[in-house]
Order: structure tokens, then C-alpha cells, then sequence
């Protein structure tokens, strides 16, 4: 992290001088340089290392797959089964997983605000920047083995086609057929590897246009809520076999996020 | 309670009988859902969603177009189809006289893509969304394209009192003219109203539409 504090450092000195050029300058040079999400990367850390919960203790015991407190690879090694929970689990739910045992927090107190804001991101949005990032330039290679995987695949992709609520949408109503838009927004046909792989190597990532660092659960849960659908449960089967299929479709893709989106 | 047991260890049964499911290759359409498919992924909605706003859990249910559509990955037999079809255009209640409405209105509804989300406030004018999918008036050029073009849709095919009934018909319950087509079903979903239904007939139709010019 110390490069990243060096990096943040660096651009601070620059930016006045950049500033005065263009009002655009500012901006850019931010795109560019990914500030934006190093900053949710920065928060991250402490949130990871942050004593709290009834066990007052921190998330740094916590095993994403790599064993406890790995964190090199770990990410593009998701969504995998834990045999301790007996299920496949996506980041976001692993995460919640290490709250409740680890820390003994209570699901609905650390589930309470997963879905953050432009003024203020979640304490799951901060620890995704900052655990993906150590993924950066990691093949995406989630379990593929175990029964418990093949079946969130298998049911991932069950859903991602099932048609069903007031405006008979599914996931592939909109990504389905190839060069398709809504208004303006291109949409990945997410069960082809080409679409799936350069859109998974970039998530979780901070959204221009709402000045916010989002993650996939909150993506998945944005999409059902566009078509007009219940709301999925955070971390709940669904949600991560939606995510596991499309992850799955993505493998060996190089990762190179956390990212920045329009 | 002998009852509820029983139903509980089919249902549990027939989750383990679903841990090796055929599944397509990557990149591929997976095969048409079987019945105990669509069981089985209606349970797990109903286990993993809850409602919110006015999205409540009666969504999950599906109908017999959806059923069929689901069931036929969007190819169901002719014969079939052309059944459901017909059922679904008896119940589009097509109102008598001119159904060309105001087309500045409908160009608003068109614009519109609130309503029915949990996020929306119940009540609340819902929009058609039609903009979402189609072109439409050549002023608007954010316009998508899951759905074909619709402009100069009146100057090209006319605005006689057949025409109107089909637009007004396929905005109403567009499942009444192609069963698995990708557009919702306006009118039958209780989203539009017949005078905003009218509304953008009128923004299709019209001379005096953009849509036209």
C-alpha cells in the first residue's frame, strides 16, 4: 500500500497546477490514475485491519480461499466452496461470513448498509476495492470442481435465462443477442466469454456517473430491480450463482480491476 | 405436520437430485428448462427474494405465456404459440372509434422508464420505456435497439383503423402477436393506462408526429 499512498501523495502536488490548465484536466488526470478508487482501496485496509464486533477483533483472520488472512490472489480465486460454511461463496458473502464468525457481528447489523452512496461508501464496497486490487493482473479462476460449484454454475445460468415478472424480463432479455444498447449503454452478452471476461476483469469499480464504488452484488441487485422484480437477498444463493456463471464464463481472463466506469 | 414433512424432504430430494444438472458448455444457450426446472428455480425465488415497495413476491409467479416461453427457450411449437397468442389478444380490451391519442404526450410516456421498480413510489405515473429499445422520433437520438425501428412507422405503413387497432393491440400485450417477443406487456401488466396506450399510438401514428415529419 505504500506505493499507493506515494501515488495519492504525488497527485496532490500536481493538481493545482493541472487545475488551471483545462476544468476538464482535473478530472482526467484522475481517470487516468485511478485516485478515485484508491481511495476506497485506502479505506479498505483499515476497515480490514478495524477491531469491531462483539469478538472486538479484526477481519485479518479471515480465509477468502487462499487460507487466513491471504489476500494475494484471493479475489480472482472467487466465488469458491468453503467447506466450513458448506457453500459457494462470491467476495461480498465470504466477507459477511468472516463478520458473523469472526468478529460474532449479527447479519442484520452487518448487513445494514452493504449499498453505500457517493458521500459516504459501505464498509463492503471499501473492503472490495481494496481485496480485488490484490488480484490485479491475476487470471480470474474461480472453483469449478466441487459439486456445490458445478451447481451455482448450473443454476446461475438457469437464471440468468429465466423470464419471469410483471415485464417478463430475464438477465438475457437485455444481454442476450450481440450489438444490442439500451438508450446508449452497449450491453455485454454475459454468458459468451468474450463480453463476460473484459467486464469481470474490471469489477468492482467506481461509477462516474454516480460518483460511487459499486460491487456485483449491488449489480446484480440493480439489474433485478430494473426489471421490475422482488428484491434478491444480499449474499444469498441466487445473487452469488448469478455471479459465480458469469464469473465462471470469464475464467483466465486476466483481472485489472478495481476500475472506473462510466 | 406429517404432511409438511413430507413435502419438505420431496422438495430437498428433488434439490439433490438437481446437484448435477445439465448445464450448456461456456458460451453456449443452455437447453429449455424441464417443468421440475422451472419448480425448482421458482423455490429458489421465492426462498432468496423478498418484497420491497411495490415489488412484491406475487412477481416470482409466472403465467402460461411465461411458462410457455420459459419452457421452449423462447421457441415454443406453432401451434401452441398461435393458442396462447390468440388468448392473449381476447383479453385486450380494444376500445371503439379513433385510437390516434395526443402524441406529445405519448412522446413523454415514451421517454419515461420509471415505474413498477421497488424504487419507484407506488402510484406514481409509470412510464413505457419505449425509447429504452426502440428509435422512435428522429429528435432523440439516445434511443436503443433491442427492439427495430420505429421511425416513420406511420408515414410508412399508414394510419387506417387497422393499423391503430395493432399498435394500440401490441403496446396493450405485444405477447398476443409474437408469444416470447422481448417487449413487456403495457396494457396487461396494469402499466399503462388506455388513454396513455392511446397516447402513443398517437406518437407512431399521428401525421403531425415527429415520428412522421
Amino acid at each position: 500500500m505504500r506505493a499507493v499512498l506515494c501515488g495519492a501523495a504525488l497527485a496532490l502536488t500536481i493538481a493545482p497546477a493541472m487545475a488551471q490548465k483545462s476544468p476538464y484536466a482535473d478530472y482526467q488526470r484522475m481517470a487516468a490514475e485511478n485516485a478515485p478508487v484508491e481511495l476506497y482501496e485506502l479505506a479498505g485496509e483499515e476497515a480490514w485491519a478495524k477491531k469491531q464486533g462483539p469478538k472486538n477483533v479484526s477481519l485479518e483472520r479471515c480465509d477468502l480461499g487462499q487460507g487466513p488472512g491471504v489476500l494475494k490472489g484471493a479475489y480472482a480465486g472467487l466465488p469458491r466452496y468453503f467447506a466450513d460454511a458448506d457453500r459457494v461463496m462470491d467476495l461480498e458473502t465470504r466477507l459477511l461470513y468472516c463478520m458473523m464468525t469472526l468478529q460474532g457481528r449479527a447479519r442484520e447489523e452487518a448487513t445494514k448498509r452493504v449499498f453505500g452512496n457517493a458521500d459516504h461508501a459501505s464498509e463492503m464496497e471499501v473492503l472490495s476495492a481494496y481485496i480485488a486490487r490484490q488480484s490485479n493482473g491475476m487470471p480470474i479462476a474461480p472453483g469449478t470442481s466441487h459439486p456445490k460449484e458445478k451447481a451455482a454454475y448450473a443454476l446461475g445460468q438457469k437464471l440468468y435465462f429465466h423470464r419471469a415478472g410483471p415485464w417478463d424480463f430475464s438477465c438475457a432479455s437485455c444481454h442476450g443477442e450481440e450489438g444490442k444498447r439500451i438508450r446508449m449503454s452497449e450491453l455485454p452478452v454475459l454468458y459468451k466469454p468474450q463480453y463476460a471476461g473484459p467486464l469481470m476483469a474490471t469489477w468492482p469499480a467506481y461509477r462516474v456517473s454516480t460518483s460511487a464504488f459499486v460491487t456485483l452484488q449491488w449489480r446484480i441487485n440493480d439489474c433485478y430491480r430494473q426489471m421490475r422484480m422482488p428484491e434478491p437477498a444480499y449474499a444469498s444463493d441466487a445473487t452469488v450463482a448469478l455471479i459465480d456463471f458469469i464469473t465462471v464464463t470469464a475464467q483466465g481472463t486476466p483481472y485489472r480491476g478495481p476500475s472506473i466506469k462510466r | 405436520m406429517r404432511i409438511r414433512r413430507a413435502l419438505v424432504l420431496s422438495f430437498t430430494a428433488g434439490l439433490a437430485a438437481c446437484a448435477t444438472p445439465a448445464t450448456a458448455p461456456i458460451g453456449e444457450r443452455p437447453p429449455a428448462p424441464s417443468p421440475r426446472d422451472l419448480d425448482e428455480i421458482t423455490a429458489v425465488l421465492k426462498r432468496d427474494f423478498h418484497e420491497r415497495g411495490q415489488a412484491k413476491m406475487d412477481r416470482i409467479q409466472l403465467d402460461e405465456v411465461q411458462r410457455a416461453c420459459n419452457l421452449n427457450a423462447d421457441h415454443p411449437p406453432a401451434d401452441a404459440a398461435r393458442a396462447l397468442e390468440q388468448a392473449e389478444l381476447k383479453k385486450i380490451p380494444f376500445p371503439a372509434g379513433s385510437l390516434i391519442g395526443d402524441w406529445k404526450k405519448g412522446e413523454k410516456l415514451a421517454q419515461s422508464g420509471r415505474g413498477a421498480m421497488w424504487s419507484d413510489k407506488p402510484g406514481v405515473q409509470q412510464g413505457a420505456s419505449c425509447y429504452n429499445c426502440h428509435q422512435i422520433s428522429p429528435k432523440e437520438t439516445a434511443f436503443g435497439t433491442i427492439g427495430p425501428s420505429l421511425a416513420g412507422f406511420g408515414k410508412t405503413r399508414g394510419n387506417g383503423a387497422e393499423m391503430q387497432r395493432y399498435v394500440y393491440g401490441k403496446i396493450y400485450d405485444a405477447k398476443a402477436y409474437n408469444l416470447c417477443s422481448q417487449m413487456p406487456r403495457l396494457g396487461s401488466s396494469g402499466s399503462l393506462n388506455d388513454e396513455q396506450i392511446r397516447d402513443l399510438v398517437g406518437l407512431l401514428l399521428d401525421p403531425a408526429s415527429p415520428v412522421n415529419q
